[in-house]
């Protein structure tokens, strides 16, 4: 298909619908190092060359912070023998952002197997960041073998249930949902009853111009069932945040990145720390991806991203660890 | 491509000598009681587990073994049987003592489903 070369697309919020094929482009663009914005109201996708460009745009905003994920403490088989090192270079990639992020979310599989000295191991890495305050979900990895007691024991302070929580920076309202547990022969990731009830009281009360932040580890939109990515009662969180006009949703689990608008929501997945996985239906399976060992690092990554008061959507940049 | 048929084979060879000791039986313990019972493999590749549905005498020690770079679980639906967490290469058996249709799934990836069928 020859595509006109047309570097940015629109979406239009009066007729609650994006351009097709501009957001097809986007989404094709995703794989392979390009990164996606949604400023404004306007999703813009830029190539990784217009990445300095970008940096001075999106500037300095009312509020940073950046979200990583999959570290997979542990994992040492060909697709990546040295995790400590990528962790290490994700640091140092969160400290020399342009503008300093405040701080971290991290959505889960913090470790491989569920080991203490995995976990050690992240928290001693992650101490070398600028930012201070990390906020975490769990992965199913993080609650192997015990179903979560030792992450809760961890991570769990000031948590609900088996770790959600919310909290509020300058004005925007974070969600932090567990989506890991519990999970049924056949089926997706679950929030289960207990939690979405929760979730519902805990945005009654907001007002409907307040931005929110969703993060949990499996992705909210039903990115490839076939591979279990997705969440089967995640259409019931997202009708509770229906009257708010700006949602952004954080999910990590499927080690690329991808974006999809929907009305006033905006999906993203952030780059694993750790190693990639296939693109949907690309493989047997989506197991770790191995790819020349010169290439790992345009392939891993974090996720930046700015919020600037009155506009209307926040600014969700992608950047890997090349 | 060929198939390999010779597991069936050999089923019916292991039943066939069963039998045999049950009916030599009054007294001891009749010497086929006294072997090892089936042991039979269940590989994890790929995401999957293979072969998808197994059919085993009562009395079968089914094998999982994960050939994955990512851990697995093997977990039957009623509880039955409840593996750790496989790493690569780890291993988890389980003797089906009774007959059934015992239906299981990894439960870190629920989507990958088996079945082990004990006659």
């Amino acid at each position: 298909m020859a595509a006109k070369s047309k570097d940015e697309l629109l979406h239009d919020h009066n007729h609650d619908g994006v351009d097709r094929r501009g957001f097809l482009k986007c989404m094709a663009w995703a794989g392979t190092g390009a990164f996606c914005i949604m400023q404004g109201g306007v999703l813009k996708s830029y190539s990784m060359s217009q990445m300095a460009q970008m940096a001075t745009k999106v500037g300095a905003g009312d509020l940073s912070f950046v979200q990583i994920s999959d570290s997979h403490m542990g994992f040492n088989k060909a697709a990546n023998p040295d995790v400590i090192g990528t962790l290490k270079t994700a640091v140092d990639k969160v400290n020399s952002l342009s503008t300093p992020a405040e701080f971290m979310l991290h959505t889960g599989d913090i470790s491989h197997l569920s080991k203490p000295e995995e976990f050690d191991t992240v928290d001693q890495i992650l101490r070398g960041a600028t930012p201070k305050d990390i906020f975490y979900v769990p992965g199913e990895h993080d609650m192997l073998n015990d179903d979560g007691k030792q992450y809760l024991e961890r991570y769990g302070k000031n948590t609900k249930g088996a770790g959600w929580y919310s909290f509020d920076k300058k004005g925007v309202h974070f969600i932090g949902l567990v989506n890991v547990l519990n999970l049924k022969a056949g089926g997706l990731g679950t929030l289960g009853h207990e939690q979405l009830e929760w979730m519902e009281d805990d945005v009654k009360h907001l007002k409907s111009s307040t931005p929110i932040v969703v993060f949990a580890h499996i992705p909210l939109w039903s990115v490839y069932p076939e591979w279990g990515w997705g969440t089967e009662d995640s259409a019931q969180a997202l009708a509770y945040l229906k009257k708010f006009g700006s949602v952004t949703v954080l999910n990590g689990h499927i080690h690329q990145t991808m974006q999809k608008v929907e009305g006033n929501v905006t999906f993203h997945t952030a780059a694993s720390t750790a190693f990639p996985q296939p693109e949907p239906g690309k493989a047997p399976s989506p197991g770790p991806m191995k790819v020349p060992a010169e290439q790992l690092k345009s392939v891993l990554g974090i996720t930046d991203v700015n919020y600037v008061h009155g506009q209307h959507a926040l600014a969700v940049v992608d950047s890997s660890l090349a | 491509m060929r198939r390999v048929v010779s597991t069936a084979v050999l089923f019916a060879a292991t039943f066939g000598v069963a039998f045999a000791g049950l009916r030599a039986g009054a007294g001891s313990l009749p010497a086929a009681a006294q072997q090892k019972p089936d042991a039979t493999e269940v590989k994890i590749d790929n995401f999957s587990f293979g072969p998808a549905e197994l059919k085993v005498p009562v009395g079968t020690t089914v094998t999982w073994t994960n050939h994955d770079d990512i851990p697995h679980t093997a977990v039957s639906t009623d509880k039955t049987f409840k593996s750790k967490v496989l790493d690569t290469d780890e291993k988890f058996s389980f003797t089906f003592s009774k007959p059934g249709t015992y239906e299981y799934f990894c439960s870190i990836h629920p989507k990958m489903t088996g079945r082990v069928v004990v006659q």
